[in-house]
């Protein structure tokens, strides 16, 4: 065997293993939609998304839970998005480079990489205790922002940096100050990425349940928020609720409230795969 | 040796100039109807740096208004440089600094009481690459009112429909003008830039190398267009196409390794260099 068989022999023997590895993730994650499609399909109808949770398994559903995951999306959308999309541009357009911005920079990489239950324990002692917010709505919604901020930002940052310099440039050459650049020219331009950021964000934030259990979100809410002061629980809780119960009945309908989610997760990936690819044919310099 | 004493030769040259002009006009602010003999632009001794790179060195030029300078030279010499000190553009890079001073209209632009952002409303810039913003077209040429808060419907109707005749696009895309300026061909995007930059009425536009990416009917609109802009406005293009400068320039400035080796009326920069640098580059022997 000369020096070209084995470079073959490696390119091939790797290319069968990484096949494998992807089909392995791919198989699994089939064969447990697969269960849970049997499991609970039969499960969902109308009466499932309106029926409050019950005592008996085939009376229970899914209304507080569902009313609870908007609640806390909506609340949580509206604090991290803004408060995000300002430290991105901040961290990109504003800050000196030195060694405060690199300081930041590491630390909300760091960030992104913290178990969510220790964002948990961050808000019950901040918001719950500290801010006397109580286990609302809005001390679960300030600790998913809290969480789900180093993605916004990350993602803003690195949309704005793919804004050439010649739009920038552009926008200066005729007299336009920093603010009406950033404003007027670069986030409508980056706007795309920054979106799919957002999405995809939320979308990791809909499935946590840790955290929301130690601010004290409700394993059994017999009624809907009124306000972001409100008790709550959120569909991830109520599924976990159900899993625990001893009876099979249950069991189903966790099949069930799964299939929610997942079906929630899927659509909110694929619009920000959709955004992302429109955005890129649109957007060429 | 020659080099300097020609630089110095003409440095005295101009400097005389900037006296008598200040001394005619010093006592008396209207001096608009002989305004004619004032130099719209002026750079005395200027030098420039990125960080400990001295990039431009003494740099002494005065340029009549309502003509058109070509800068020209080889790449990295100093040209791009030279032509941002004169909206400031290079302020946006760190560790850029320059010494000398820069009138426009006899003011120094560098002075603590310019605002930047007036300054590059009074000198527009048209891009290598062609750079229209990724919105209509109507947006593009509106983008420069707007943001120095002019929002009146009918006169940024008026002000579009104006620039985009006097950069020669209006006949092309009248019907079109809420189309995306992506879509345009080069050349339009580029005579689309030109707009952009005079719909804020400008006295000075900046050309870096404007026609370099555009094919040669392109070029010879943009250039017809030059002529036609010089009426209106000062003119200094960076080019590298040496016939261009011949047809478009009045004077052409020869930049060299960070010195501006010679100044003067295009004819005689083409036909008669004095300098031996000139001499070789415009006779194409390095570029
Ligand atoms: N942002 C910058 N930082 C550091 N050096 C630069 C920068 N821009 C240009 N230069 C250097 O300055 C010199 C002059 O550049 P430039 O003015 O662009 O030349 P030209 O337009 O004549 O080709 C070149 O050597 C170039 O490498
Ligand atoms: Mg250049």
């Amino acid at each position: 065997m000369n020096n070209e068989d084995i470079k073959t022999l490696k390119n091939n023997s790797f290319k069968v293993w990484a096949v494998f590895a992807t089909s392995i993730g791919l198989v699994m994650l089939g064969i447990l939609l697969v269960k849970i499609g049997m499991d609970g399909m039969h499960r969902i109808s109308m009466q499932f998304f309106t029926s409050l949770p019950s005592r008996r398994a085939e009376e229970a559903g899914i209304f507080t839970a569902w009313v609870g995951t908007l609640w806390i999306m909506g609340t949580t959308a509206l604090i991290a998005i803004p408060v995000g999309i300002g430290a991105g541009i901040y961290l990109e357009e504003y800050s000196k480079k030195g060694w405060w911005s690199s300081f930041l920079e590491i630390n909300i990489s760091n960030l992104a990489g913290v178990p969510s239950i220790i964002y948990g324990l961050l808000g019950l002692e901040v918001f719950v205790r500290l801010l006397h917010m109580g286990e609302s709505i809005l001390a679960g919604s300030f600790t998913l922002a809290l969480l789900i901020l180093p993605i916004v930002i990350v993602s803003t940052r690195e949309s704005i940096k793919a804004v050439p310099k010649t739009l920038r440039e552009a926008s200066y050459a005729l007299g336009a100050s920093k603010w009406q650049t950033v404003w007027m020219q670069v986030l409508p331009a980056a706007a795309g990425g920054v979106m799919t950021g957002i999405i995809l964000a939320l979308s990791r934030a809909i499935g946590e349940t840790a955290p929301l259990i130690v601010v004290g979100a409700l394993t059994y809410v017999p009624f809907t928020p009124k306000s972001v002061f409100d008790s709550f629980t959120v569909l991830p809780i109520q599924i976990f609720n159900w899993v625990s119960r001893p009876q099979a009945e249950f069991l189903v309908n966790a099949a069930a409230g799964i299939i929610v989610l997942v079906a929630i997760t899927i659509v909110m990936n694929g619009s920000a795969v959709l955004l992302r690819n429109r955005w890129q044919k649109n957007v060429k310099w | 040796m020659e080099t300097i004493r020609i630089e110095k030769k003409m440095k005295t040259n101009t400097e005389k100039q900037h006296e008598i002009v200040s001394a005619e006009f010093m006592p008396d602010e209207n001096f608009s109807t002989k305004r004619k003999v004032m130099n719209k632009i002026e750079t005395k001794n200027v030098h420039c740096w990125y960080g400990d790179f001295h990039v431009l060195r003494d740099v002494t030029i005065a340029i009549e208004p309502n003509t058109v300078t070509a800068l020209i030279g080889p790449s990295g010499c100093g040209k791009s440089t030279y032509l941002r000190a004169f909206n400031r553009m290079n302020d946006l890079i760190d560790g850029f600094k320059l010494e000398g001073d820069v009138l426009i209209d006899g003011k120094n632009i560098y002075d603590k009481q310019m605002h930047v952002n007036e300054l590059r409303k009074n000198v527009g810039m048209v891009f290598q690459k062609p750079n229209p913003f990724p919105k209509s077209i109507y947006e593009n040429v509106a983008y420069g009112l707007r943001v120095n808060g002019i929002n009146d419907k009918k006169v940024i109707d008026e002000t579009v429909e104006r620039s985009l005749k006097q950069a020669a696009l209006w006949n092309e895309v009248k019907d079109n003008l809420h189309k995306n300026a992506l879509g345009l061909s080069g050349g339009q995007q580029q005579r689309l830039c030109i707009a952009r930059a005079i719909a804020i009425q400008p006295s000075v536009i900046l050309m870096d190398e404007a026609t370099s990416a555009l094919d040669p009917i392109s070029t010879g609109k943009i250039e017809d267009l030059i002529a036609e802009l010089k009426k209106d406005y000062t003119i200094m293009i960076v080019t590298h196409n040496m016939q261009q400068a011949v047809r478009v320039s009045d004077k052409t400035a020869f930049f060299f390794l960070g010195d501006m080796v010679e100044y003067n009326n295009t004819k005689e920069i083409f036909n008669n260099p004095q300098q031996e640098h000139t001499r070789n580059y415009v006779g194409g022997r390095f570029g």
